[in-house]
């Protein structure tokens, strides 16, 4: 019987102090992100999908070696390139990512000589369109260039 | 709780629980033949999301696995890649770097802190208390920022290399890890509070769902489901692995069996993470990041090849068959709620469903890390 008593006592207590703590939180500074009214800033390490990075003159440092494209598991890389005259080594025609397959996984940053790949800041990404994710990233660059 | 009255079989009914039910966490369904309120059999149905990870094991480089093992178990990705690249490794004979595998434990245990704090929250939430889980994922969203600013990726991460790491830890890292243990030891004495001795989940969880040690035993359960069953076993010192033996910290071990005892070892092991991650961080030598010699084109040897680490929900174990190609023969994955969640089918028999609920809720599963 006492221990019923206790129970019940002890019982009620532990409610009225859970209560206190939600209660104590509504007094608290707000911790939540009001996206999208607020949008934060990526880290620098954040990876979004991959683009290519410029040189100064806006052109690319890609040689279009494909190891990019050989080392991702997923195959969602497309380069090709082609031989022009008066230029050393091939010069890239098409880079294109196919990101409904990618897991950021980093394997084509890490495998690119000339380091001409980088992971962009983009999050906003949101389409009910498959195409919207299939990227062209030579014109990317170039729209960027202008 | 047991059956009070004679099972009569033809009152029973079937009821569906899940594919999509937010008491199993993902597609999990099971079949519960019923009694009323009693459960007479229950019998889960896995491989809605099988995705055949290990298959695809066999179809790409070693190296191209490496993100898979990030999407297996979503919660704790970091022990699933510390597996995998640690089993290459040792099938490779690389050396990984003091600073490397520092990093590793730092990271893999701030993985588990918030892998524990999702299934506090996703728990209460079972039982019916909502708020908890709010505060649960304020706090992990401070683990996500500080693993996100090293890694670049907030979930399924696929931050190990074979023989060290992707990139180095950022200048904030340090001292943000140092705030977020300050103000999570600040935090946990507050969930005491308001979860732990709340009344309603005492009546709840405390002596429900007993699983005795022969139950574990027999279906091969780890972590912390046999931990809250008085089995003393943690690949972290049973086996150990990586610089584990370095640190000083405890495992804890309840014997109750039940519910509460289980939920008891995850609140302790968030208390014992912050000791390991604190005991590194003051550790934690400089140096590189990656072992210098490591092959573009891995070829491991021919052999047979098995590494078992500790993650948030047990032991994991992968092993692999290597026929000395840049390819897998084999490649499984032991995972360790694939155990755990075998055991419901005999513990549940004769339950109330909202008892075996909590039960279930107290296993902590993870369903793509069962189907794979």
């Amino acid at each position: 019987m006492g221990a019923y008593f206790k129970e019940l006592f002890s019982g009620t207590k532990s409610l009225f102090v859970g209560l206190q703590i939600t209660f104590g939180q509504m007094l608290k500074p707000l911790v939540t992100q009001q996206y999208p009214h607020e949008i934060s800033t990526m880290t620098p390490r954040f990876r979004g999908h991959i683009e290519l990075i410029p040189k100064e003159d806006g052109t690319t440092k890609c040689i279009v070696c494909g190891m990019c494209q050989r080392s991702c598991p997923s195959g969602c890389i497309t380069v090709a390139g082609e031989k022009r005259e008066g230029v050393k080594g091939k010069v890239l025609t098409k880079y294109r990512l196919d990101f409904t397959k990618c897991s950021l996984c980093g394997m084509c940053v890490e495998s690119c000589r000339p380091g001409a790949i980088t992971f962009s800041k983009e999050y906003n990404l949101a389409s009910t369109r498959k195409e919207d994710y299939t990227f062209d990233l030579l014109k990317r660059l170039e729209e960027k260039a202008k | 709780m047991s059956h009070p009255l004679p099972i009569n079989n033809q009152e029973s009914f079937v009821l569906n629980l899940g594919p999509q039910h937010p008491a199993t966490h993902g597609v999990l369904r099971v079949k519960l033949t019923m009694d009323g309120e009693y459960i007479m059999h229950a019998e889960p149905v896995l491989g809605y999301i099988h995705r055949m990870h290990e298959k695809m094991g066999e179809n790409r480089t070693w190296a191209q696995f490496m993100p898979n093992t990030g999407r297996m178990d979503y919660l704790s990705a970091l022990s699933f890649n510390h597996c995998y690249a640690a089993l290459v490794e040792k099938a490779m004979g690389i050396e990984v770097p003091e600073r490397a595998e520092y990093l590793r434990v730092i990271t893999v245990e701030l993985n588990r802190i918030s892998s524990h704090l999702v299934w506090f929250g996703a728990f209460i939430l079972d039982l019916g208390g909502f708020s908890p889980l709010l505060y649960a994922f304020d706090d992990r969203e401070h683990i996500l920022d500080l693993l996100e600013s090293v890694t670049g990726s907030r979930l399924t991460y696929c931050y190990f290399r074979f023989g060290g790491l992707y990139n180095d830890i950022d200048e904030n890292f340090v001292d943000g890890t140092r705030e977020f243990i300050k103000t999570m030891r600040e935090r946990l004495p507050m969930y005491h509070n308001l979860v732990t001795k709340n009344i309603i989940l005492i009546k709840r969880i405390k002596d429900i769902g007993p699983i005795s040690k022969e139950t574990i035993r027999k279906y091969g359960a780890t972590g912390p489901v046999a931990r809250g069953s008085g089995i003393d076993y943690d690949i972290r010192k049973n086996e150990p692995y990586s610089i584990y033996p370095e640190f000083d910290f405890d495992i804890p071990v309840y014997t109750e069996c039940d519910s509460m005892a289980r939920y008891m070892v995850r609140m302790d092991e968030i208390e014992q993470s912050m000791r390991i991650i604190e005991q590194a961080l003051d550790k934690l030598p400089e140096g590189p990041i990656m072992a210098p010699k490591v092959p573009k084109i891995l070829k491991p040897p021919k052999g047979d090849y098995y590494q078992a680490v500790e993650s948030a929900r047990g032991s994991l174990g992968m092993r692999a068959v290597s026929d000395g190609t840049n390819k897998a023969y084999r490649l499984k994955v032991r995972s360790p709620t694939f155990s755990n969640l075998s055991l419901f089918s005999e513990v549940s028999e004769g339950m109330l469903l909202p008892d075996a609920l909590a039960l279930m809720g107290s296993l902590d599963l993870v369903i793509p890390e069962i189907d794979r």
